[in-house]
């Protein structure tokens, strides 16, 4: 009953122009409330979620094209810039849904359970931090015992090249590694992928000696920014100067071309998610992941078709960790742990492995309570500690309690709850992939 | 049968001889292999720049070095081989990787230690006899191994049990999660109640002496030969244990039960076997041994942390997969070669490479043998071949 109810109210929002008032009322409440209240966290995750009504709300697809495009590349920098921080928030959404959006080859398509994903992000992070900084010229140095005055091996402009070459490296990586274990099962491939990763992190972590490619746990800094043509600055100015109310300098707008690049690039990997899933490859991941013994009496070539998934995945990662790479100047092996793997995992589970708005939405959910949830009660739960206040039932006073319970610090807890009530409670995640809802319906997709 | 039927003592004195011949297997063939690369690196630069700092040849150095190599390797091989046994216990009834054993390892451990704190604050461990000093650590073997028994049978109660008959990944998912889940709250309790997470086994009785059992001369030094009473105990106790659970499984009508389940679940459900209550009891015999092998590995190496089971766990895993996953005999002889290999790698890698790759490589090294080992012989060294099952 409540169903069908539910049913009737989507269907009678969802007609004439009601749809369009609902998504232009949202970005401009979104936009207003944050333009207001820049410090506002409330206000910002207002208008981040107009996206999603964006997505879910039945309008044409001309008008949410141009009402996203207006809103990723109008509303968000001009807000971005004026509190950085939203900016910095964005771009780790970004960044996490573009690697969600990479494992979600390998686990939702190809149905091949990748625990050791970061690997490859570390891949492209490494490769751009050794070329794109000193570390070159440090190579007979042990950690801290480099002279200062060493020159950079290749100029900022190198970056642009470095996304390219980050896709390539990273795919022959992926092959190198998937080749001699791909033909495992599942859950073996699961712990040997998880081996991988470890053995990434350990040799970033140890590659300092004989020779000191990776600078060992310090981690390699300062890495080269790309380099910032000046009539990017000025025409931003000149545009956005009085909707910002102040000039805006080169490092901030670093972080403008960071969440540009890192858009650009999700663009591109749901272009190519998109055409690889109705694609014969695509067709060929499905049959693999629904049944691999039919799969390969059907005659699809099974140890090519997971490399391809392996290699179209790692790819991926391998161009966001040059972006991270550059965007932060610095990285350690310590980014690159085991536990960013289950990060990206719970987004893709959370969202809907195989979905590609579910997986961006899981990334954006996840990264958000990381980023502003937890934290945000953190700040919370200290400022009851500085105050006199007491829980009144239980006579508690928030003084006592211990400073150990920072639920920042609980990403572990909130990964780990997330995993295991997906599983039991809704295994195809938030928005169910599409080709599911297919076989899930009781009609066949024609009779729409 | 009678109630009291007459103990197989066959089947007790079995796993005994068998973990003795895998000891002594793996010590030798590592032994030998270790020699053989001395001599044949001897006569390299790796030997030239041992002997400058040394004035001994390499051939030397591994033969004065190998003793206490075993008996280290020993030690944590009979710890993983522990653990692996809660692995390979799932794995063969319910074919499926218990990821969250290795937390339950790490609970044990944190009961285990906490409970050895608490007395110590009392003053109790401190003017413990030794008799009363051994009595102490049995009891913390015991509660530790209860909790993790406890915790294990309501993992799979609550985050097992509602996915069978699920996709594969589904509960592998879930374990994972369960895994993660743990860490943090083991973290939580800890912060709340100590506010601390590294907590330190409190030392008592006589466990931290070491039994010299000579010198060994090397160039101008020696090296001194000995073994510590804890390692003692670890490996008493496993081997206790092991043996136990082998009688366990495989004389008694309990163990039966297990097996007929491990072999076709349907039908032993016909037999008038209550299914779930033998899952049950398989998680409930891995997280006892589990988290007796915690004390332990807490024990031989004093300090434990949240995350302490994450390493030993996958390293137990490795020892499960090597050995033939589902098959105790396998684990045991996977936990013993593990152990040694790492060991073996950890002292000697350094002085084969001349430091250019020392024993942090270790734990890269058990990854690469259960890679090799999936590649080449899936099935494991004791296994049988297991089909694709969907």
């Amino acid at each position: 009953m409540r169903n069908r109810f539910g049913n009737l109210l989507w269907a009678r929002i969802n007609t004439g122009i009601l749809p369009y008032l609902l998504i232009l009322a949202h970005i401009g409440l979104g936009s207003a409330l944050v333009y207001s209240a820049p410090r506002s966290n409330l206000a910002f995750l207002v208008l981040i979620s107009s996206l999603f009504s964006l997505y879910i709300l039945e309008a044409d697809r001309r008008f949410k094209l141009i009402a996203g495009a207006v809103l990723a590349l109008l509303i968000i920098p001009v807000i971005g810039v004026r509190n950085i921080f939203y900016l910095e928030v964005i771009f780790q959404i970004s960044v996490f849904a573009a690697l969600a959006l990479g494992l979600n080859i390998v686990v939702g398509f190809a149905g091949l359970l990748d625990l050791g994903y970061v690997a490859f992000y570390a891949v492209g992070a490494y490769l751009w931090a050794f070329f794109g900084s000193q570390q070159y010229f440090v190579l007979p140095f042990a950690p801290g015992t480099q002279p200062s005055d060493l020159p950079f091996l290749l100029p900022g402009d190198a970056f642009y090249l470095f996304l390219f070459l980050a896709i390539i490296v990273a795919a022959i990586t992926g092959i190198l590694l998937g080749s001699p274990v791909l033909r495992l099962r599942g859950d073996y491939l699961a712990i040997v992928t998880l081996g991988f990763g470890e053995v990434i992190r350990v040799l970033a972590n140890n590659l300092d000696k004989p020779l000191n490619i990776t600078n060992g746990p310090q981690g390699i800094t300062p890495i080269q920014r790309p380099t910032m043509p000046d009539w990017a600055v000025d025409g931003f100015n000149t545009l956005f100067g009085p909707a910002i109310g102040h000039r805006v300098e080169t490092a901030d707008m670093y972080n403008v071309l960071f969440y540009v690049l890192a858009l650009a690039v999700i663009l591109i990997i749901i272009l190519v998610t998109r055409h690889l899933d109705d694609s014969k490859i695509g067709r060929a991941w499905t049959a693999i992941r629904e049944d691999e013994t039919a799969a390969i009496a059907m005659g699809i070539p099974l140890v090519r078709m997971k490399l391809a998934a392996f290699a179209v995945g790692a790819s991926f990662a391998g161009v966001m960790g040059v972006l991270l790479a550059a965007s932060r100047t610095f990285i350690s092996p310590e980014s690159f742990s085991f536990m960013q793997s289950i990060g990206v995992l719970a987004m893709v589970i959370l969202g809907g492995s195989g979905s590609i708005a579910g997986v961006i939405l899981g990334a954006a959910v996840v990264t958000l309570l990381n980023l502003q949830v937890l934290q945000g009660v953190s700040l919370y739960l200290s400022e009851l500690r500085q105050s006199d206040a007491v829980i009144p039932l239980i006579n508690f006073a928030w003084k006592d309690l211990s400073n150990q319970l920072d639920p920042a610090k609980y990403q572990r807890l909130l990964f780990g709850l997330i995993l295991i009530l997906m599983m039991i409670f809704r295994p195809a995640g938030l928005i169910p992939a599409r080709r599911r809802m297919r076989t899930l319906a009781a009609e066949p997709p024609e009779a729409e | 049968m009678p109630p009291f039927a007459a103990v197989n003592i066959r089947e007790l004195i079995r796993p005994i001889g068998q973990l003795l011949l895998f000891s002594l297997g793996s010590a030798g063939v590592l032994s030998a292999l270790v020699l053989v690369l001395a001599l044949i690196l001897d006569q390299t630069a790796v030997g030239l720049h041992l002997h400058d700092r040394y004035n001994v040849s390499l051939a030397t150095y591994t033969l004065v070095n190998l003793p206490q190599v075993v008996i280290d390797g020993l030690t944590i091989g009979f710890v993983y081989a522990a653990i692996a046994l809660g692995y390979t216990m799932v794995y063969g009834v319910l074919e499926f990787i218990n990821f969250a054993h290795s937390e339950i390892f790490a609970v044990g451990a944190f009961v285990g230690v906490e409970l050895l704190i608490a007395l110590d604050h009392t003053g109790l461990l401190r003017s413990a006899s030794l008799g009363m000093a051994y009595a102490y650590l049995t009891l913390a073997l015991l509660m530790g191994m209860a909790a993790a028994g406890a915790l294990a049978v309501t993992v799979e109660r609550v985050a097992y049990r509602p996915l069978r008959g699920a996709a594969r990944l589904v509960p592998l998912i879930s374990a994972i999660g369960v895994s993660f889940l743990l860490q943090d709250v083991i973290r939580l309790v800890e912060g709340l109640t100590t506010g601390q997470f590294n907590r330190i086994m409190p030392t008592f009785g006589n466990f931290d002496r070491r039994i010299m059992l000579g010198r060994l001369a090397l160039g101008d030094t020696t090296v001194p030969l000995g073994i510590s009473v804890k390692s003692i105990i670890v490996i008493t106790a496993a081997v206790l244990m092991l043996a136990g659970l082998n009688y366990l499984v495989n004389a008694t009508r309990m163990g039966k039960a297990i097996r007929a389940v491990a072999q076709d679940r349907a039908t032993a459900s016909l037999m008038g076997i209550n299914v779930n209550r033998i899952i049950s009891l398989t998680f409930l015999i891995g997280g006892l041994l589990g988290g007796a092998a915690g004390v332990l590995y807490a024990l031989k190496f004093t300090r434990i942390d949240p995350f302490v089971g994450f390493f030993p766990g996958l390293k137990a895993f490795t020892a499960a997969v090597l050995g033939g996953i589902g098959n105790l005999t396998g684990a045991l002889l996977g936990g013993i070669v593990l152990g040694m290999l790492e060991t073996f790698a950890g002292s000697f890698l350094g002085v084969f490479t001349m430091g250019a790759a020392g024993s942090e490589y270790k734990d890269i090294f058990a990854f690469s043998i259960l890679i090799l080992v999936l590649v080449f012989r899936p099935q494991g060294l004791m296994g049988r071949h297991v089909g694709q099952k969907a």
